[in-house]
């Protein structure tokens, strides 16, 4: 099959190992991922207010790109996938903000109809971790995995609706679709402290540790993350175990890790 | 002076979106909020005091640029009322004045690291300028 793919600014520069293997797993697994062209940054955070229009625009446009191939449009950083998922919640909504939008992009016009999906989504509903499992060539039988949600991946669960808010799976299938064991623990779905980490280092501290701290006393030996800031707090703020990328441990298992 | 504070509330309120009016006062939000050590005025108290007119306080406060926009307290919230929307609509009030944005461009340098993702510096502009 074939998905649109908005790769987003942190896949560019600091988090190029997140793009990289997720392009080369999706290969494997018989998924083309087109780069949208000319895609412009989401702006990190969705603006919730009613009244922000501009800032919104940017997604639009991604999303009406897909639209027009008739695709779904795939992203892995967790925030990029909230922006463009509450945007097209926005936009399907219909509202007077919707309408405000459709007259800067006229002539063209976007009511929200492109599935917007996680990579994550991509692996469990249009692949299948069952068709995952018989790819793995690397099993990494008997290795304790955290996974890491924060909470971008989940929150608003009424729009992003990828699995359930307080006890999601689909990361720990993934874990174990590769032959892991995934360590279940209660700060998963917690937040890492996200861009307060350019003012208040303490805070983004505080709320990494406890993470981290949770999860080894679970017994984790890796934790994985689909969100660039998530593992960049996580790694600066006192994480003595690895903190990887899931679209990295996916390229080991697949046998495509360089 | 009275009057002009509702104004601004009543406005904040329609461009949030939230109905303070349903809050029940049960402190799940404020319980379950990443940066409410670091706050002066917790979620529950910002709708309490939109919804009485008490906006000036909220408006000088650094609180509203210590939300991390979790949704931790939009998901468990046991009567849908959304605090975090709230804020983002007081912060708004706050950064769209002439001359008030909280961060400018030539403090980043010195808040900068070399691992530091795009991702953060792209957030919290979007969160503290217009």
């Amino acid at each position: 099959m074939k998905a649109s793919y908005f790769p987003g600014c942190t896949l560019k520069t600091k988090a190029k190992d997140l793009d990289k293997y997720a392009r080369k797993c999706a290969e494997v697994l018989g998924v083309e991922l087109e780069e949208i062209k000319e895609w412009q940054c989401c702006g990190g955070v969705f603006t919730t207010s009613k009244d922000e229009l501009a800032t919104k625009l940017s997604s639009v446009r991604a999303l009406s790109e897909a639209n027009k191939k008739n695709q779904p449009l795939v992203s892995v950083c967790s925030a990029c996938h909230n922006v463009l998922k509450q945007t097209n919640q926005m936009m399907k909504d219909n509202g007077e903000s919707a309408s405000h939008v459709n007259n800067y992009i006229a002539p063209e016009t976007y009511n929200g109809e492109t599935e917007v999906i996680h990579y994550l989504e991509l692996l469990r509903d249009k692949i299948g971790f069952d068709k995952i499992k018989e790819k793995v060539v690397n099993p990494l039988t008997g290795k304790k995995i955290a996974a890491y949600y924060g909470c971008l991946l989940l929150r608003p669960g009424k729009v992003m609706a990828m699995d359930d808010v307080e006890n999601p799976t689909i990361i720990e299938d993934l874990i174990r679709a590769i032959g892991a064991e995934p360590v279940i623990y209660s700060y998963r779905n917690e937040c890492c402290g996200g861009y307060i980490a350019l003012e208040s280092k303490d805070l983004a501290k505080a709320k990494s540790q406890k993470v981290v701290d949770n999860a080894k006393q679970k017994g984790a030996e890796m934790i994985i993350t689909a969100c660039p800031l998530c593992l960049y707090n996580l790694k600066k703020n006192g994480a003595d175990i690895p903190v990887v990328y899931i679209t990295e441990i996916l390229a080991e298992a697949l046998g495509v890790k360089e | 002076m009275e009057m002009d504070n509702k104004k601004v509330c009543d406005e904040i309120i329609r461009r949030s979106g939230v109905n303070p009016r349903k809050c029940m006062k049960c402190g799940k939000c404020s319980g379950t909020c990443p940066a409410y050590d670091e706050m002066e005025y917790h979620p529950h108290q910002f709708v309490y005091m939109v919804e009485s007119g008490d906006i000036e306080p909220l408006l000088k406060s650094k609180s509203i640029y210590r939300c991390l926009t979790c949704f931790a307290c939009v998901d468990r919230c046991p009567r849908g009322v959304e605090p975090a929307k709230l804020i983002e609509a007081v912060r708004l009030e706050a950064v769209r004045a002439q001359g008030n944005n909280h961060l400018k461009p030539d403090q980043l340098p010195d808040l900068l690291d070399e691992d530091m993702p795009q991702q953060a510096i792209v957030s919290a502009f979007r969160k503290y300028t217009k």
